[in-house]
Order: C-alpha cells, then structure tokens, then sequence
C-alpha cells in the first residue's frame, strides 16, 4: 500500500523533499514507514529516537498502524528563537 | 488596581468578547517572557501594547547585530546593550503603564521554578532545548501554562502547554535530542519575519489565556510554512504516559541538559571538554591556549577573557600561531564552528578540543 509522506524541518532539508509517497506492505504501522523512509532517505536514520509522528493530522505513536492512503507527518524538534 | 485606560483600549473596549472585561482581566495579569529574542521582542511589544499589567522579563544577552533582522524590539543603537535594557526602554516607549519585572539571569534549575511561580502565563520565547525542557518541566511542575513557540529557516510552530487537561512539550517529544542531530543558533539561518509570526501566535494566545477568550491552541500543534503560506494544525492530546505530566511521571524535579546548543551532525563528535572542566583548567594554571573561532563582530559584543581570536575562515591559513606543545581549546559561540575547527586542527597534528555549548554555555554557567 501507498502513504503520502510530510516532512518538516531538518527533516524536509535532508529528504529535499517536502512530501513523497512511500511504499509499505500491509499491515504497517508509522515505524515501518519511518523505516522504509530511511532506506530511500539514509540521512534520515540518526533521528529515529527524536522524531514524532502524526497520522492524518492526529499526533500518533510510531507504533500506530497506518491504512493505504493515509497522510504520516514526520516532525523532528525544533529549538530556534 | 487602576481601571484600564478608556482612550488607549478604546479598539479592544469595542469588542463584545473582549470588553472593559477582557481588559482589565489583561490589566491584572502577569506574563513572563523568556529570551527577548526573535519570538520574544513581536510578544513582548504586543503584549505591552495590548495593556497587560505586568510584564516579566527574562534574557541575560547582549545585543548583536546579527540579531537585528528578526529581533524587531531592538535595534541599531542598542547592539552591545544589555538586551533587557533595550527591551525595556522600547516597551516603556509603547506603554509606560506596563510594570516590568527584569530578570537579567539565565534561566536555569536553580530560578526556574520561583520564577515561573510568581507569573499566569509563560512565554517561551528560548533559542535551545536545554531550556526549553527546564520552561516546560517547571511550568508543568507549577501548573503555569506554557504558550511555545519555535522557528526553524522557513517553518515556525507554535502550542499551549502545561493547560489543565492539555499536553506538554514533553507528550510531543519526551526526551531532548541526542547531541549534534539538530542544526542550532547561528548555525541554520531563518527568515527574519518568521519569528514575527509565530511570537505574535504566542501573543495571541497568551491574551486569550488571561482573557478566557475563544479557543486555546492547548491540544493542538500549529505548524506554519512561511515558503508555501500554510498553516497546518495537528492534534496532540495529554500523553498519560508522558514522563512529566504524564500519570505516572518519572520527572519530579528539575534536572539541567548539559549542551545549550549542539554542534551539527557533520562535525566531530569527540574530543570535547565541557565549560566545568574549562573553568578548572584556568583557575588551576593548566596549560592550554584558548582560541576563539567566531567573527569579529561576535567576539566585540563579549568574550572569554584571553581568547585569541582567529575567525574560522582564517585559522587554517594561520597555524604557525598555534602551539603544538598544549591542548588548544577551540571555542565559539555555541560549540558548533569549533566543532569543525577541532576535527580540522587534530589533522593537522594539533591537540585540539572542541569548548562544547561554546561562549553561551561559559556564559549559562556564570563565568562570563
Ligand atoms: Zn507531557
């Protein structure tokens, strides 16, 4: 299945990409689209442990699972002021 | 206590939802802002204008002229002054009502707590996570509300934290981040009008928590992208695990994070020496020599008193003025430029350490 992917931050910096599409198969949850991120996005592994999640504009935990179509935001923290 | 100005609120006394109400509500209140920074110099002229009573004002920094292009409360005249004097003068310009309380002092473990206590609301106007964990923990802690905002290049967000019911920094990110993985303070550029957005978000919602107007942002994550003009929320409930406001919480008192600002991921990650272990070196005579990597601009506004100052672009042409007999301790402002100069110099053959948090971490600590 299919979910489009929405990057913020240092996150949309590394992927140069502000949204994509990633591909998991069914049943998956955030993490194994965080996952799958990864391996088309290396750059993206070390945040892991720091990033949060949110699927269709609900806060989630990685653990979550997602269904085919679903909109998976990934937000690292930002401190700027 | 005085009624609120009849003339001067006349716009806000013509709201049916704001009201003689609303303004002397506005009038009683208290609000503590934290860093007169990019956020904090929109909020604080905001709030002064808008006729809350007391302003708390906290920042220990100077003026910077680098700050100018987002820090609109300063400005010119003011690089090299205290930033909360600067602050002051221009808000006593906008309303001589306002009471204003300055706290020229780092907010850390030892203050948090009092300080937060003695305000309603709290506005997190900080450039770093170490103290953004501490303005969340004690408001939690205290029970005060934390209206949080952050900017990042183009993209900015903004929360109510700590609101009864409501999440806190924490439920959205338990834990700082692992040292180096996020681009801080002078290191990742912004756009000067973002922090003008959000720090006025942060206004807003400040005044609506004191008014008890409309919707609080509480519950919710507002995320702003200034390149594409969108404003996204998400939700984001109270974590009943979160290991501060959680149910059962594992954070019962204050602890400090040691950075304030971590050098970027493509630096050295070893070969650090904290700003304690700095301070034992000079005060016990051991050899080293202190070498300040920033700007010239940056090392006028303050200094470590006898850094030698060579800018980053130029260290590399000049190593015949290093010693290769001692340790060079290579500092900038925040840890992240000497980072990379470290890695460069220990090639070379020097025995280089990196002053982790650089001159803002020696100047958190109180050596400055
Ligand atoms: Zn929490």
């Amino acid at each position: 299945m299919h979910v489009n992917v929405r990057l913020f931050a240092r996150l949309r910096e590394l992927a140069e990409a502000e949204s994509l599409t990633v591909e998991v198969p069914t049943p998956a949850t955030a993490a194994t689209v965080w996952r799958a991120l990864c391996v088309t996005v290396p750059a993206l592994t070390p945040f892991e442990r720091a990033v949060s999640c949110a699927i269709n504009t609900n806060f989630s935990r990685m653990s979550q699972p997602v269904a085919d179509g679903d909109d998976v935001a990934f937000l690292p923290p930002v401190s700027g002021g | 206590m005085p009624s609120p100005d009849a003339v001067r609120y006349a716009r806000h006394l013509l709201l049916p939802e704001f009201g003689r109400q609303g303004q002397q509500r506005l009038l009683n209140a208290r609000v503590l802002i934290i860093g007169l920074g990019g956020l904090g110099s929109p909020a604080a002229l905001y709030l002064a204008a808008a006729g809350v009573g007391t302003l708390g004002l906290v920042d220990f920094d100077v003026v910077d002229e680098s700050n100018l292009h987002r820090q609109i409360i300063h400005g010119t005249a003011d690089i090299g002054r205290a930033k909360l004097a600067s602050a002051a003068e221009k808000i006593r310009s906008v309303n001589p009502d306002v009471v204003l309380e300055l706290h020229e002092v780092p907010f850390g473990v030892p203050n948090a707590r009092a300080l937060v206590d003695a305000y309603d609301v709290v506005l997190d106007g900080t450039d770093n996570f170490p103290t953004r964990y501490l303005v969340n923990d004690a408001c939690v802690m205290s029970g005060t509300p934390n209206v949080y905002g952050s900017v990042f290049r183009f993209e900015g967000q903004a929360a109510v934290f700590a609101a009864p019911g409501g999440p806190c920094y924490r439920c959205l990110h338990p834990e700082p981040p692992p040292d180096g993985l996020i681009p801080n303070c002078a290191e990742a550029g912004v756009l000067g009008v973002l922090p003008g957005i959000i720090g006025t978000v942060q206004a807003t919602e400040a005044i609506k928590l004191v008014t008890g107007m409309g919707e609080s942002l509480a519950g919710r994550l507002l995320l702003y992208d200034a390149l594409r003009m969108t404003f996204r929320t998400i939700t984001l409930p109270r974590d009943p695990e979160c290991p501060v406001c959680g149910d059962a919480s594992t954070i019962r008192t204050l602890v400090a994070y040691g950075q304030t600002c971590q050098p970027s991921e493509t630096a050295a990650m070893k070969d650090e020496m904290t700003v304690d272990e700095l301070h034992q070196w000079r005060e016990s005579g051991h050899p080293h020599m202190l070498l300040d990597v920033r700007e010239r601009f940056e090392h006028a506004s303050a200094h470590i008193e006898g850094a030698v100052l060579i800018p980053m672009g130029t260290v590399m042409q000049q190593l015949e003025l290093l010693p290769r007999d001692r340790t060079v301790v290579v500092q900038c402002q925040s840890g992240g430029r000497s980072a990379r100069v470290t890695a460069a110099l220990r090639q070379k053959g020097f025995e280089a350490v990196n002053l982790a948090g650089g001159i803002h971490a020696w100047r958190m600590a109180g050596y400055l």
